[in-house]
């Protein structure tokens, strides 16, 4: 018979183990994916990667396409979510106090921030391709900025929240108008924030294949953005499903490419999101 | 009116404007929830009248005779997402633990990076992960243990992971009784010739027999899913740890109390509602993940009859299907589908949304 | 008091409510021209309250009203028709903590300065030099203007604030207790140029620091649970005022 207190010890030990095995877990997978990305990635880059087209089976290529078509469209998106993004999270923590516009914004946005992508794909389908007749870069833009809005929008405005009142008072005391006092003090001093949520954002859609595969679909060559456009997550996608072996590695050149800039994007984000924090 | 008048007039006007128009792009956010509901249901409708309500009940996908019936794809969905729980849930719980309360200070932070990061790895690149990596080992060295005699399966690990060192079988043996038992647990039903020297039969999956497995299905979507909803519950569950005042935690551990506890008896109930929401937050995650499970899941139209089964889910049937559809009435049922994921997912959000805001309103009341 | 007194902003019949909570309760008062006014009292007395009255800063937040008039140069700035915005051109406040805006130390003066006026380089200059020259603190930071304001140190952080402030060319400047987060030797600057200012703004400082009131005002009130239980010249208040929790309060009976 063990005390109770032993027992309790026990009990104790037991479980912490428990936790720091379930830490082991975690990082077992991403280490496990991280190496395998490298391994598949690293043997397939090269500079054909970057100046080539993606190429028919058996031939030789590159993804300069794909990686065109996707910075066009992630510059896109992000260009035409993050202003709608930071003034709506504006309305939200400047004048939000009041009414019943911003709780329900805020209520809503948090479920579109998780809503699956592939629902927002289906509704620029239904908005844009159907009435274009065709797939094109222009609807994977639109698919892309309703990802980025629910992200910036967010940030923004817990970010705002961060700045102290008296700041606020401190330019209403002067007599500054609510537009001026927004954009030149709080948003200002809220900037390094409201970049890490555009960052996170951009990290997000870049990796995104969902959303794009019923509105940019892909291409096989460079296109203008009223033509099917080509992403590296399509490509990937279309390249791995296949049975050629040259595409696969060019798929996991692809998978490389993005987890490093998506992974770099986010961790850049968290290293910002960190100075502000000693400031 | 003076100079300055004039200014402050202009000023005021400029104020309204401004605040108009932030207002008006907030309300943009709540037009884009209508928008999308009502474009689902536009485009679902011609699949709504003619098979209404019966669709979500009915096992039939065929585009050749233009029958269809989600519920094979709606309980794919539902079932990787449940299991993916059973297995993120306790893990996120643990890597919460551990980073609030067991972890060196120093290593709180980075390790609280790196399992962020798994969140941020791109879905199709855990697609594609699990498609050449992930189910090839999973087919050789779990479900390839179904398949073979008892006794044959300790040597048989033994040399798949050990080598054939005749040093490590007694280590092996153990190692892979342990594996097979649970393993076993996991397949059901027990197959009644378990008790003899025979191969485990498992009737109702009978293409594992004509090929070898192929390490994707049901399983392996989810396990795949479980990691890939880790991050948001355990980031959840640690940031409603830190807000358990420290007072109420110091009078617990003033008692005498464990870490364990500590976490156990004051940490989790207070936190319940915040708990929860994490959970929901993760399932309606999981609901919706269309890349991974893709590549993974098999995308048979078919109700799963083992763990290891191919199967569908929505995501995974939009993925496959959509861009190549042209029948009409394909197309609406596949957005009749996604209309119905959406209502999921959003019923799942609000949920998690509620019991995040309770926490918070609980916490006020006590401070 | 003396006859030759005008007053500059004149309190009557003031009730103030944080929703249910009568936070002021029927003040009156009068706050001399070209003086130093200081209100003193136990924290939640209400004197932060009533100076914030002054400039109508509690319009910001739901829930909270005010009732009574406040007379600025005879116009009641309490009514519904005041410009706000003009209000809080002629009202000037410095706030506990010092509240730098995210931008250099010469834009944090201009800023103020550009919402009324449309100054040329040259006299925005000057204006920026004048002010810094008011608060002091000219010779500290006149190489460095283009440089962050948050760069500076708390007691200069809190003197650029007053800067800001008076380089907009108030007529009153309300200071709630402006010396609170700062050490001794920048109080000390702080207090001085309290003394400078008068000669050309009516100033309002809320303290709970009593030894800091009889240094830099012409003038105390004493308040207590959201009265106004003495005013008049600092010299009496402090050596033979007339209610015996004046009396306490000064003496250190009190709490």
């Amino acid at each position: 018979m063990i005390s109770l207190y032993t027992r309790r010890r026990i009990i104790n030990k037991a479980s912490l183990t428990l936790s720091l095995l379930a830490m082991g877990f975690g990082l077992f997978w991403l280490c496990w994916i991280l190496y395998t990305l490298l391994h598949e990635g690293a043997p397939a880059i090269s500079l054909d990667l970057f100046t080539k087209t993606t190429p028919a089976p058996g031939s030789q290529g590159g993804l300069s396409n794909a990686i065109i078509g996707s910075l066009t469209m992630a510059l896109g998106g992000t260009l035409i979510g993050t202003p709608i993004g930071i003034l709506a999270g504006v309305y939200l923590a400047e004048f939000g106090s009041k009414g019943w516009v911003a709780p329900a914004t805020r209520f809503i946005n948090d479920i579109l921030l998780s809503a699956p992508s592939i629902v927002i794909g289906l509704f620029v389908y239904g908005a844009v391709v159907v009435h274009m007749g065709h797939f094109s870069g222009w609807a994977g833009i639109a698919a892309l900025a309703l990802l980025v809005i629910p992200v910036v929008l967010r940030t923004t405005e817990n970010m705002l929240k961060l700045i102290p009142t008296a700041m606020r008072e401190a330019a209403y005391a002067l007599g500054c108008p609510q537009w001026k006092m927004t954009l030149f003090i709080t948003l200002r001093a809220a900037k390094a924030g409201v970049i890490t949520g555009v960052l996170l954002a951009v990290a997000r859609i870049l990796g995104e294949t969902a959303p794009l595969l019923f509105t940019a679909l892909n291409n096989q060559f460079y296109s203008n953005l009223n033509q099917p456009m080509a992403n590296l997550p399509m490509v990937i996608f279309q390249y791995a499903m296949s049975p050629f072996e040259d595409w696969h590695a060019l798929a996991w050149a692809g998978s490389l490419l993005i987890g490093l800039i998506v992974l770099g994007l986010n961790v850049l984000a968290r290293i910002l999101t960190r100075q502000q924090g000693s400031n | 009116m003076t100079a300055q008048e004039l200014r402050l007039k202009k000023q005021k006007q400029q104020d309204a404007l401004f605040r108009g128009s932030t207002r008006m792009f907030a309300v943009l956010v709540l037009a884009l929830l209508a928008g999308i509901i009502g474009s689902l249901i536009y485009g679902a409708w011609p699949a709504i009248t003619t098979y209404g309500l019966p669709f979500i009940t009915t096992v039939e996908w065929n585009p050749v005779t233009s029958s269809y019936g989600g519920w094979d794809s709606i309980f794919g969905t539902l079932l990787t997402s449940f299991i993916a729980l059973i297995i993120a849930v306790p893990v996120s719980f643990g890597i919460a633990v551990f980073l609030t309360e067991l972890a060196p200070t120093w290593l709180r932070r980075p390790f609280g990076i790196a399992i962020e990061l798994l969140a941020g790895v791109p879905s199709i690149i855990y697609g594609m992960w699990g498609l050449f990596v992930f189910a090839p080992w999973f087919a050789d060295n779990i479900q390839f243990l179904f398949m073979m005699p008892i006794e044959q399966i300790p040597e048989t690990v033994a040399s798949n992971i050990l080598g054939s060192e005749a040093l490590w079988a007694p280590l092996a043996l153990v190692l892979s009784k342990i594996g097979y038992a649970i393993a076993w647990l996991f397949t059901l039903p027990v197959p009644s010739s378990l008790m003899g020297s025979q191969v485990v039969e498992l009737p109702y999956i009978g293409w594992i027999f004509n090929a070898p497995p192929m390490g994707i299905g049901l399983f392996t979507a989810s396990l795949i899913l479980s990691v890939m909803i880790i991050p948001y519950i355990s980031s959840v569950m640690r940031d409603v740890f830190e807000v358990t005042p420290a007072m109420l935690k110091e009078s617990a551990y003033g008692l005498g109390a464990t870490t364990w506890e500590v976490v156990w008896n004051v940490v989790l109930p207070y936190t319940k509602n915040g708990i929860i929401g994490g959970v929901m937050l993760g399932l309606g995650r999981a609901l919706g993940e269309t890349m991974a499970v893709t590549f993974v899941i098999g995308n048979a139209h078919r109700i799963p009859g083992s763990l290891f089964d191919p199967t569908t889910s929505i995501a995974a049937t939009l993925a496959n299907e959509f861009a190549e559809a042209a029948n009409p009435m394909h197309i609406a049922s596949l957005i009749y589908l996604g209309l119905l994921l959406f209502v999921i997912t959003f019923f799942v959000l609000v949920a998690s949304k509620i019991m995040l805001l309770r926490l918070q309103r609980n916490e006020g009341a006590h401070s | 008091m003396t006859t030759e007194l005008k007053p500059k902003l004149a309190v009557k019949n003031l009730n103030f409510y944080y929703g249910n909570f009568h936070a002021l309760k029927n003040i009156n008062l009068e706050i001399p021209e070209g003086h130093v006014t200081a209100f003193i009292g136990p924290s939640g007395c209400g004197k932060s309250t009533l100076l914030r009255t002054f400039n109508r800063m509690y319009d910001l937040y739901p829930k909270l009203r005010a009732e009574g008039e406040i007379l600025l140069n005879g116009q009641n700035i309490l009514a519904g028709s005041v410009d706000l915005n003009m209000l809080r051109a002629k009202v000037g406040m410095v706030f506990q903590k010092p509240t730098p805006f995210p931008m250099s130390i010469y834009d944090n003066i201009a800023f103020g300065v550009k919402l009324y006026e449309s100054l040329s380089k040259s006299e925005m200059d000057d204006r920026v030099e004048w002010a810094l020259k008011k608060a002091a603190l000219w010779n500290e930071v006149k190489d460095k203007l283009r440089q962050s304001g948050l760069g500076l140190s708390g007691g200069q952080q809190q003197r650029l604030c007053i800067a800001r402030a008076v380089a907009v060319k108030p007529e009153v400047l309300l200071l709630d207790e402006p010396t609170s987060a700062l050490d001794p030797i920048s109080t000390a600057h702080v207090e001085e140029l309290v003394h400078e200012l008068k000669q050309d703004y009516t100033i309002a400082i809320v303290t709970h620091n009593m030894q800091q009131a009889a240094r830099v005002s012409d003038f105390t009130a004493y308040m207590y649970l959201g009265e106004l239980i003495e005013v008049g010249e600092t010299d009496t208040i402090f050596t033979t005022p007339r209610q015996k929790a004046t009396e306490d309060y000064i003496t250190g009976k009190f709490g």
